[in-house]
């Protein structure tokens, strides 16, 4: 369960953004997830509240995109999805392929509430 | 792929926030779009201890299987064949006993243990702390022993040059079809406790190759047995020759 971990990761990253920025709140954090990141969505969204209490990110909305994992093959230069476990070309199922997607661990957006004052300003 | 970084941000599937709504803000709202990576603090780490391992001209290699699969019995035949050839250092991760660096001390190297508790994985950091206590000055080869997971420590960049992936025959010969990104991770993949073949009618050599073939793998497989033979020496051949290679980049 290192979701646990790449939650305090996130708010981390968050906070300092948030304090960068003088926000009094984080709302929303947008974070992409591919099949092929080692971390399950379901459980990064499970650990997340648990990692943000008494924290920046406390409250505020996890929003999972998951990537599906997509291969391009070296041979017929076709660019098909695959399973995580079954990495060929959907074309013409060679294994000589390179992901272009579904590797992704990123955070995406933040949305933050400013003051009041910070508005005016 | 992104043209601005060049990552590779595919199409995306939304899912359902699990978080309930915030209430309403109530002052000035702000977007900012940023494309990090989450672990980027951990990366950076790992970075700093690879600068490390090189400045010293040190090889790195991360060892990562299930529990049981044999890491710290290779470790002791490791040792013990490169006696008088290489120096060897090794770091433990566990989650909480001293036993292996003891295994580990017993055949004459230094070990450090990192007891990590209900840790599932090492992080950079943790390696980074436990360097502090094991001068590099002289090594040829840190081993870095993972706990003994196949999920958690394939996320986690330590800053090693190579992962190696150990898959013991008293386990599934699926077990990469199973675990995809710890096996893919590897540079190395070895299939462990082969002396045992005779034993273990499920367990196919060739249908293991196919399973890591399938998951993306396409580092070198041995077959190796702590009680030597040709496997284990291949093995050695390969530490030899990436000492070898690290010496000259340092160099």
């Amino acid at each position: 369960m290192h979701e646990l971990a790449v939650c305090q990761a996130l708010i981390e990253q968050v906070a300092r953004l948030a304090h960068d920025r003088g926000a009094r709140r984080v709302l929303s954090i947008t974070v992409s997830v591919g099949a092929l990141s080692g971390t399950e969505a379901r459980l990064l969204e499970h650990a997340y509240p648990l990692a943000a209490a008494g924290t920046m990110g406390e409250g505020a909305q996890l929003l999972v995109e998951t990537i599906p994992v997509r291969v391009r093959c070296r041979k017929c230069g076709s660019e098909t999805e695959a399973a995580a476990n079954r990495l060929l070309c959907g074309e013409c199922s060679a294994w000589h392929v390179d992901v272009v997607a579904g590797e992704e661990l990123l955070l995406r957006r933040v949305e933050f509430e400013k003051t009041a004052d910070a508005a005016v300003h | 792929m992104c043209r601005d970084c060049g990552c590779s941000l595919g199409p995306s599937v939304a899912r359902a926030p699990f978080v309930a709504q915030p209430a309403a803000p109530h002052g000035h709202v702000e977007s900012i779009e940023v494309i990090t990576a989450i672990l980027d603090a951990n990366d950076r780490v790992a970075a700093h201890n690879r600068a490390h391992f090189d400045a010293q001209g040190v090889l790195a290699v991360n060892l990562m299987s299930s529990p049981g699969s044999g890491k710290t019995a290779l470790l002791e035949a490791t040792i013990r064949a490169l006696d008088g050839e290489l120096k060897v250092a090794v770091i433990e991760g566990d989650l909480a006993t001293e036993n292996d660096a003891a295994r580990i001390r017993a055949c004459g190297v230094p070990a450090v243990q990192i007891t990590t508790g209900n840790a599932c994985h090492l992080d950079a950091q943790m390696v980074h702390d436990a360097l502090h206590e094991l001068p590099l000055t002289g090594l040829d080869v840190l081993f870095v022993e993972n706990v003994g997971n196949l999920v958690c420590p394939a996320s986690f960049d330590l800053g090693a040059h190579r992962n190696v992936t150990l898959l013991s025959v008293t386990e599934g010969d699926d077990k990469p079809a199973k675990y995809p990104v710890m096996f893919r991770a590897g540079d190395l993949t070895l299939i462990t406790k082969v002396d045992l073949l005779p034993h273990l009618e499920d367990f196919s050599v060739s249908r293991a190759r196919d399973s890591l073939r399938q998951v993306g793998f396409d580092g070198g497989v041995l077959e190796v047995s702590k009680r030597g033979g040709a496997g284990l020496a291949a093995w050695l051949d390969w530490l030899r020759a990436e000492v070898a290679s690290r010496r000259a980049a340092a160099a």
